[in-house]
């Protein structure tokens, strides 16, 4: 906070506030009720986007990786795609979808569907042949050997590839925020800057971006720490 | 009048039959077993013999259904093999416990069937077996190489099954605990006459467990020879009968006996 205090008085320009300043400007935005309400659209849209990529991405990816075949025909298609930042697909998003929701749904939900994707297709092509067999042998259904071997042999790794999607998906939103829709904290910052450079309000976005993007790390930190998922990370 | 020996008594439990398997990889085919026929009795210990990479678990896996031969057939009390069976349990030769479940829930995997009561009865009663008292809340990953092992072993026999495909499960051991394992495995399979096929390249461990073994050659795997070790347990290790069945299997692999 000193630090930021002192690199502000050195700053060119003389625009970007003090600490002060920006709690202020955070104090200004929740009094007019705004804060709260681009909170809500930001998350609205993340967790949509993000819950409509994970719901069919996890089951394609799982597919991919059960059927070497699959994988094989589709493989050179991801990798292609994969490198493609999720931003390349403003423009394209926007002549499909017109400036609105649905375009920055779109953008959020091609930001999370490769990675989820992927991570899938690698968490079954990672399941152990003799856990499967050993489920086999004693006796297991199909429906058993999913819901008992399948299932815990892929969740650490289905979800330490959530928890880093979650933060591509949120990195993301604010991008598309600031182009294709007027609400949420990715609206508030290029707002705040186009009427009249309240770089006050700039920051205060900037520092709630931080903070719930960090809220939801944390959040899907717990979901790794759980005793019976923790034997992923072991070293074995 | 000779009575009718020991072995003779009892019945066929296992035949393999004219097994051949041949694995195909990037368009080359590989010849790994040759002509596979095996006898094995109710309630024997049989050891199977051979050079690494010959195609030990290969067989094992046939036998236990995982895997079809390319061409014969395995009986088991008659009925051929067509896939695994909890009647038949297979302890794998790494990681076959399941690192997400508990020490309990890995004995209790195959229980499923069993009401809640028996169940914890079974688990208490293989926990305790195991010599994996105090250790029922843990995670196979708080635990020793041995443990591990001896694990999988409880969760193989919580079931109760009339026959143990056992591959090389005490190879990753430091030699204490494998002799440890021995007698363990002896004594249980005594109690609970259990017939046991178990894989293994240590000439020694054959021939301290096994009523017979199996030798294989290398690739393509063919049975070299039965050695029936007719030694009672438990083995005196320096005994001039088991040093001259010890030694006649070294050098029907060809070993010499210098280092
Ligand atoms: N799925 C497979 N596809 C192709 N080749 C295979 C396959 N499984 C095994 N092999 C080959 O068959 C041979 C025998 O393998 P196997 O695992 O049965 O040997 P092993 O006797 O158990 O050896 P070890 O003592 O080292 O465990 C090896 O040369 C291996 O390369
Ligand atoms: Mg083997």
């Amino acid at each position: 906070m000193l630090a930021w205090d002192i690199l502000i008085r050195w700053s060119p320009g003389g625009l970007l506030p003090r600490p002060w300043e920006v709690v202020q400007g955070l104090t200004e935005l929740a009094q007019k009720g705004l804060l709260f309400k681009y909170i809500v659209a930001s998350l609205f849209r993340v967790t949509w986007g993000y819950v409509a990529a994970a719901v069919l991405a996890i089951p394609f990816g799982l597919m991919l990786g059960w059927h070497r075949r699959g994988e094989l025909a589709l493989n050179p298609l991801i990798q292609i795609l994969r490198p493609i930042s999720p931003l390349a697909w403003i423009p394209i998003s926007i002549l499909w979808f017109g400036v609105g929701d649905v375009a920055a749904l779109f953008l959020i939900f091609m930001a999370s569907f490769l990675p989820l994707t992927v991570t899938a297709m690698n968490a079954v092509k990672n399941i152990l042949p003799t856990h499967l067999n050993a489920g086999r042998n004693f006796g297991l259904s199909p429906a058993q050997i999913v819901l008992k071997v399948i299932y815990p042999s892929v969740m650490p790794q289905l979800i330490a590839g959530l928890r880093i999607t979650l933060g591509i998906a949120w990195l993301v939103v604010v991008a598309a925020e600031m182009i294709a829709v007027n609400s949420g904290l990715g609206f508030l910052i290029i707002d705040a800057r186009n009427a009249g450079n309240r770089y006050d309000l700039v920051v205060a976005g900037m520092v709630m971006i931080g903070l719930i993007g960090l809220v939801l790390d944390l959040g899907m930190r717990r979901l790794e720490k759980l005793k019976s998922l923790r034997w992923g990370y072991a070293s074995e | 009048m000779t009575p009718p020996s020991r072995t003779t008594a009892r019945e066929t439990k296992l035949r393999v039959q004219g097994v051949n398997k041949v694995f195909t990889r990037d368009g080359k085919s590989v010849n790994v077993l040759e002509d596979i026929d095996l006898e094995i009795r109710d309630g024997e210990f049989v050891c199977l013999l051979g050079p690494s990479g010959c195609g030990k678990s290969t067989l094992l896996n046939i036998v236990a259904g995982f895997t079809p031969p390319t061409s014969g057939q395995v009986y088991i009390d008659g009925e051929p093999v067509t896939g695994p069976d909890p009647r038949r349990i297979f302890v794998f030769q790494e990681r076959g416990v399941f690192p997400w479940l508990t020490v309990e829930g890995n004995i209790g995997f195959g229980l499923f069937r069993l009401p809640p009561k028996e169940k914890a009865r079974r688990i208490a009663h293989y926990v305790k077996l195991v010599g994996l008292s105090g250790f029922e809340q843990a995670y196979p990953a708080e635990l020793s190489g041995g443990m591990k092992q001896r694990l999988e072993v409880a969760r193989a026999l919580a079931v109760n099954p009339d026959m143990l495909f056992l591959d090389e499960p005490f190879g990753a051991l430091d030699s204490i605990t494998r002799l440890l394992m021995r007698s363990e495995l002896l004594r249980i399979w005594e109690a609970e006459k259990k017939t046991i096929l178990f894989v293994t390249h240590d000439i020694e461990e054959s021939v301290q467990l096994a009523d017979r073994v199996v030798v294989m050659s290398a690739r393509p795997a063919k049975i070299q020879r039965v050695v029936e070790i007719d030694i009672p347990h438990p083995r005196d290790i320096s005994s001039p009968r088991y040093l001259k069945l010890r030694d006649g299997i070294f050098e029907e692999i060809g070993l010499a006996h210098k280092v």
